[in-house]
């Protein structure tokens, strides 16, 4: 984002390529047209599942709700909240998420700040002792068996510890520690006798909230979607992380669904559509909620994550 | 952003250990908690490797379970389950490539040449949102919108009399190949634009000025000013795909898979996970593991020496 801004005169400019010439063309209506029939995708399949959630079962069974509720109730939202596993998900997974953003956070910033410092000896081994992880992974189930033998198999330490550690936003933090903190501010501060940790605590975080706030985002929101460790390594109900709680709602009714297509002509329904359609609406609505705070963040994070350090 | 290619230092002083723990043992301090975490569970995982060498039995652990040399290799290359895996794993990730890859191209330099610049952050908003929602949303959302009975779409063509029968989009191997595709590309289009739309930005105002006095239309100064301007990225991102040719996401697979299209959603992550922690088939899933492992290390290698040869930076 940053370069956007500097080169702003330009941008303008360079968009201009397009405002310069006089007139709104055909070929601008083609273009628009394309893109707004590409939002519609991304927005409408979610309207449909909203509409459903709060639409009365008959009308739904009879397939006339689009995009505009029919014969609005609020019961199958009620049934959710009513049901304590859903909350109770929903609720370890806020707890996980947060706990997993601190603990990731720091881990982070314990790497990213020494690494940063080019004099810092023995830098280049431990780089690559860092980094290798992200190249070349033991896989599942080298990982299950280390991971049983650790006691942490089937306990929440399973979908924390292990991914704490990202080379990726590592080395975001510290390419930003490199380009954005001066070394001569750092440097005065030693000359007046500050510590490492003195500068890094009370110079170098304060100067880095904008990557503080987009790197939690990032272990945020990467811990809140996904769910195959949850797969893999957890069996217990009471780990189920929302995501995969969802998934295994909507596995389960569909392959209901199909063995009953078989043999009964598609009448039978283990989850009806009404409530499925409330789930998932429960499941994404924190979500976009905090979306366009977000999305500002990412862009601005992936954008540091390009330039390779 | 740009002085990541600062000389290494004009002097090369060399310290000794003992004067660099001094000034900065509170550095090394911080950095035993990173450390510690990769040694223990990325390279504690190493040695778990050998299963793929033995033929591990849990019951008896590693002490108890017999060398077998590369037999396990020998019979996973002869399961035809694990060829089917291989086979879909490589054909749906070309595949992937193949149309995902110029998708963002494409968006980005429509998105560069749209007028309103309220209606470009608009959109740009919108198109970035499936990047942000979990494969669990996807799917769910997905079948309610594909099932072939009373999915939307279907009930929508139906009404419109377009078609007599629902589409099996997601309930025929053929079909759903396509829609397990096109959703992937459309889950990746908007958020893979943000890096072109960088490097566009990035390309000179007076580029485009010339070509106008030149007498260039808009056709022509996309071709030939945007494109070779943000060549490197695509160069760079081109490569860097290569590179996951042999990674599957089970995620993906398992959200919008049922039991009628086994025969396509059947790739390596699914094996790994059906024989390893399904079926307590320690030995085969390792080794299968491994071997994905070591592709996907030979393709980024060999994806980070072509950038090179092309001139770009490269990713190592």
């Amino acid at each position: 984002m940053a370069n956007t801004k500097t080169i702003n005169g330009e941008e303008s400019f360079s968009a201009g390529g397009a405002h310069a010439v006089i007139g709104f063309k055909i070929s601008d209506a083609i273009m628009m047209l394309v893109i707004v029939i590409l939002c519609a995708t991304c927005v409408l399949p979610f309207v449909h599942v909203a509409a459903k959630s709060i639409s009365g079962n008959t009308a739904v069974m009879s397939q006339s709700v689009y995009f505009w509720p029919k014969d609005v109730t609020f019961d199958a939202f009620t049934r959710v909240f009513a049901d304590e596993s859903m909350t109770k998900s929903m609720f370890f997974s806020v707890w996980i998420t947060l706990l997993f953003t601190l603990l990731g956070m720091i881990v982070c910033t314990c790497a990213a700040y020494p690494l940063s410092k080019k004099r810092l000896k023995g830098r280049p081994v431990i780089t690559f002792l860092l980094m290798v992880p992200m190249y070349f992974s033991a896989g599942i189930i080298p990982a299950y068996i280390l991971y049983h033998q650790l006691h942490i198999l089937d306990t929440f330490w399973v979908l924390i510890l292990p991914l704490i550690y990202s080379p990726y936003n590592m080395l975001i933090m510290k390419n930003f520690f490199q380009s954005t903190i001066p070394d001569s501010l750092e440097e005065s501060a030693f000359l007046d006798g500050a510590t490492n940790f003195q500068i890094l605590g009370k110079i170098v975080l304060p100067l880095s909230k904008p990557i503080l706030a987009t790197l939690s985002l990032f272990y945020a929101v990467g811990r809140w979607n996904s769910y195959a460790d949850n797969m893999y390594f957890t069996r217990s109900a009471d780990l189920k992380m929302i995501q995969y709680k969802l998934y295994q709602l909507v596995a389960s009714a569909t392959e209901a669904q199909n063995a009953s297509l078989a043999d009964t002509g598609g009448v039978a329904q283990t989850t009806p559509e009404v409530l499925q359609a409330a789930c998932i609406m429960f499941v994404t609505v924190p979500i976009i909620v905090i979306y366009p705070f977000l999305q500002k963040y990412f862009v601005q994070g992936t954008m540091i994550g390009a330039v390779k350090g | 952003m740009s002085n990541q290619k600062k000389s290494k230092g004009g002097i090369k002083t060399t310290t000794s250990w003992k004067n660099a723990l001094k000034r900065d043992w509170q550095l090394y301090l911080l950095l035993i908690i990173p450390l510690a975490l990769v040694i223990i569970f990325s390279y504690g995982a190493y040695p778990g490797l050998r299963m793929a060498f033995m033929d591990y039995k849990p019951a008896k652990g590693y002490a108890g379970s017999k060398w077998v040399g590369l037999d396990t290799f020998h019979k996973v290359f002869k399961d035809a389950d694990f060829t089917r895996a291989l086979r879909n794993s490589i054909v749906f990730n070309i595949a992937d490539l193949l149309v995902g890859f110029p998708m963002p191209i494409i968006l980005a330099l429509i998105l560069n040449e749209l007028r309103f610049q309220r209606f470009k952050k608009v959109s740009q908003t919108i198109l970035y949102l499936p990047h942000f929602l979990s494969w669990a949303i996807i799917g769910s959302v997905a079948l309610t919108m594909f099932k072939p009975s009373s999915g939307l779409v279907n009930v929508a063509m139906m009404n419109a009399g377009l078609i007599e029968q629902g589409i099996p989009f997601l309930n025929e191997k053929w079909h759903w190949a396509i829609t397990y595709l096109l959703i992937g590309v459309w889950q990746g289009m908007g958020w893979g634009t943000i890096l072109y739309l960088a490097a566009i930005t990035g390309i000179s105002g007076e580029l485009y000025e010339a070509a106008m006095i030149d007498g260039a239309n808009r056709w022509q100064r996309m071709v030939h000013i945007t494109l070779p301007g943000i060549r490197s990225t695509i160069v760079t991102l081109l490569i860097m795909n290569l590179g996951r040719v042999m990674g599957s996401n089970l995620e993906r697979l398992t959200a919008l898979g049922n039991t009628q299209v086994k025969e396509f959603q059947y790739q390596l992550a699914v094996y790994i996970f059906n024989k390893g922690i399904g079926n307590n088939k320690f030995s085969q899933a390792t080794a299968v593991g491994l071997f994905q492992s070591v592709i996907g290390v030979l393709l980024v290698l060999m994806s980070d020496r072509i950038a090179k040869k092309l001139g770009e930076d490269g990713l190592l």
